[in-house]
């Protein structure tokens, strides 16, 4: 199979290889596939107080086309925020990278990916506003 | 050194120069029907077609009236599986043979389990072997045919076909063997083997593609197949269809070539392939070999790299031509059925390449292919989730994966 020219881009010069602390609260991480199915991705996404991505990570096992995609997510999330980077669509990463049907699953995983780390992000939020509550109670 | 360097011998073989210079002159000039029995064309395109039976028959050590030349060795596992079957339908109806086959002879015995008959697929151990206890148990009055492959076009694994086919003759059950892979690469002697049939492919030995051959044993016992291809008769009338005369004129070269060569060949590839093999798992850690560490042919390597998808690996490699039993390779999106078979998890089934070398293969390309494995493994574990999970000492196991 034949590769797009931006995807073997993605491939050759993957975007926002790393990890950040992943216990860190302004961290949200998004992990998501399973290595029996041959993909997994591992989104991560810096926020701050304002609910604006500042910086994101990404490391995944896959195909070629799968790091692409989430290498794409990282470039596009960042400087967005949380509720404008739920609105990134797989099919947006399918048209941007000219995925062929069969891959269609690895923008599916990235579009995952993203809504894992956002809820991560979240969850983590919540549990900090219910300490303050408890603290402020007490 | 020229680039991209071909490393999937076990797909298909170049075709040797030698052949090709043996095949031309069949193109234009001798192109006669080698039927045609009232003039000097197809005098010749006979002579020759004869001639490159010999070739045949001594690469396997079986007599020239034993070879049926046919299209290719999904024809002749076709031929073999299926003739047999209606042929000895009043003696039985039950074939026995083995998960890892190729498809030609899985999806010919499921063909027939669709019309009544009974197929057993035995399964493998850890190296792709076939146990024999498993065979003698399965045998009933009713097995007419047992076919196992020679060896695996996946994992090189080479089968027990002597002690198999000893069994079959025990029994009286006629005995196939699928040699794609092992004719011209190892030594095959039917006799020997104690098979009865037996399947091979040009392209497979450096001789075009779209011609092969079925070798069926004349004596003791003569085997008898109903055709699947009916029409004027050839090839003693298990095969009609006008000989391909040029095609089968480079399969006998090849097959010439291979017998001459083969002492000489092997002991090169396997330094080639033991090298590359001792090469990558000194310079990569958490790499392993599919199928027996040693029992496999000359040219094969088959390696998971553990935490790297194949895919990928694949277009890391992108100037060296292997291939990967991950299913991200295949139309299907399942991984190797052969690996799963030996009981590979799948996630080391995506992890797989296969590395096939052949006669034209050179120590410099298998030095740089070395380089370029251990570049991409490097750099995709840098950029493998797994790999890092791994290297802080989480078992990936213990990890409720969200599968999609």
């Amino acid at each position: 199979m034949a590769y797009s020219d931006k995807v073997i881009d993605h491939y050759n010069n993957p975007r926002n290889v790393g990890s950040f602390d992943k216990s860190a609260t302004d961290i949200g991480t998004g992990l998501v596939g399973a290595p029996e199915c041959g993909d997994v991705m591992k989104l991560q996404l810096k926020i701050n107080k304002e609910g604006v991505i500042e910086d994101a990570k990404f490391k995944t096992f896959g195909c070629g086309s799968a790091i692409a995609s989430s290498s794409l997510a990282t470039e596009w999330v960042k400087g967005k925020t949380v509720d404008e980077a739920l609105q990134i669509k797989n099919t947006d990463i399918v048209r941007e990278l000219n995925l062929p049907p069969i891959k269609i699953h690895c923008s599916v995983l990235a579009e995952d990916a993203i809504k894992s780390a956002v809820a991560d992000y979240r969850k983590k939020q919540e549990s900090l506003v219910k300490e303050e509550v408890l603290q402020t109670i007490s | 050194m020229k680039l991209p360097i071909y490393m999937d011998n076990h797909a298909t073989t170049p075709v040797d120069p030698r052949v090709f210079e043996a095949m031309k002159p069949y193109f234009t000039e001798i192109f006669g029907n080698a039927a045609s029995r009232n003039h000097s064309f197809g005098w010749q395109a006979e002579e020759a077609v004869e001639t490159a039976r010999k070739h045949v028959a001594k690469l396997i050590g079986a007599t020239a009236k034993e070879i049926v030349f046919t299209s290719g060795a999904t024809e002749s596992n076709n031929l073999a599986i299926k003739g047999v079957a209606e042929m000895y339908q009043e003696k039985g109806n039950h074939i026995i043979t083995v998960v890892t086959e190729h498809k030609a002879v899985l999806d010919s015995c499921k063909h027939l389990e669709k019309q009544g008959c009974r197929v057993t697929y035995l399964p493998v151990d850890r190296y792709g072997l076939v146990n024999l206890d498993d065979l003698r148990k399965v045998i009933t009055d009713k097995t007419i045919l047992i076919s196992v492959m020679m060896a695996n076009n996946e994992i090189g694994v080479i089968q027990p076909i002597k002690e198999i086919g000893q069994i079959a003759r025990e029994h009286k059950v006629l005995m196939h063997t699928d040699a794609v892979q092992a004719a011209g690469k190892i030594p095959v002697n039917v006799d020997d083997l104690n098979v009865d049939l037996l399947s091979i492919s040009a392209h497979k030995m450096y001789g075009p593609k779209g011609v092969g051959a079925l070798y069926v044993r004349r004596k003791n016992p003569r085997v008898m197949l109903s055709p699947i291809i009916d029409g004027g008769g050839h090839e003693r009338g298990m095969r009609s269809g006008t000989l391909n005369v040029t095609g089968i004129v480079g399969l006998g070269k090849a097959a010439e070539l291979a017998y001459l060569e083969m002492p000489e060949e092997t002991k090169r590839i396997t330094h080639l392939r033991d090298k590359l093999q001792k090469s990558i798992f000194a310079q990569i850690p958490e790499v392993f070999i599919n199928g027996h560490p040693t029992n496999r042919l000359p040219g094969n390597l088959n390696i998971s790299f553990a935490y790297v998808e194949g895919e990928s690996l694949l277009m890391g490699l992108s100037d060296v031509a292997v291939s990967s039993g991950s299913a991200c390779t295949s139309a299907s999106l399942e991984p190797s059925y052969v690996l799963k078979a030996l009981g590979v998890g799948e996630e080391l089934a995506h992890s797989s390449l296969r590395f096939g070398l052949g006669r034209f293969n050179t120590e410099e390309e298998v030095d740089f292919t070395i380089k370029k494995v251990v570049q991409a493994v490097n750099k995709l574990r840098e950029l493998s989730p797994l790999w890092e999970m791994f290297q802080e000492g989480i078992d990936l196991k213990t990890v409720t994966w969200a599968a999609h």
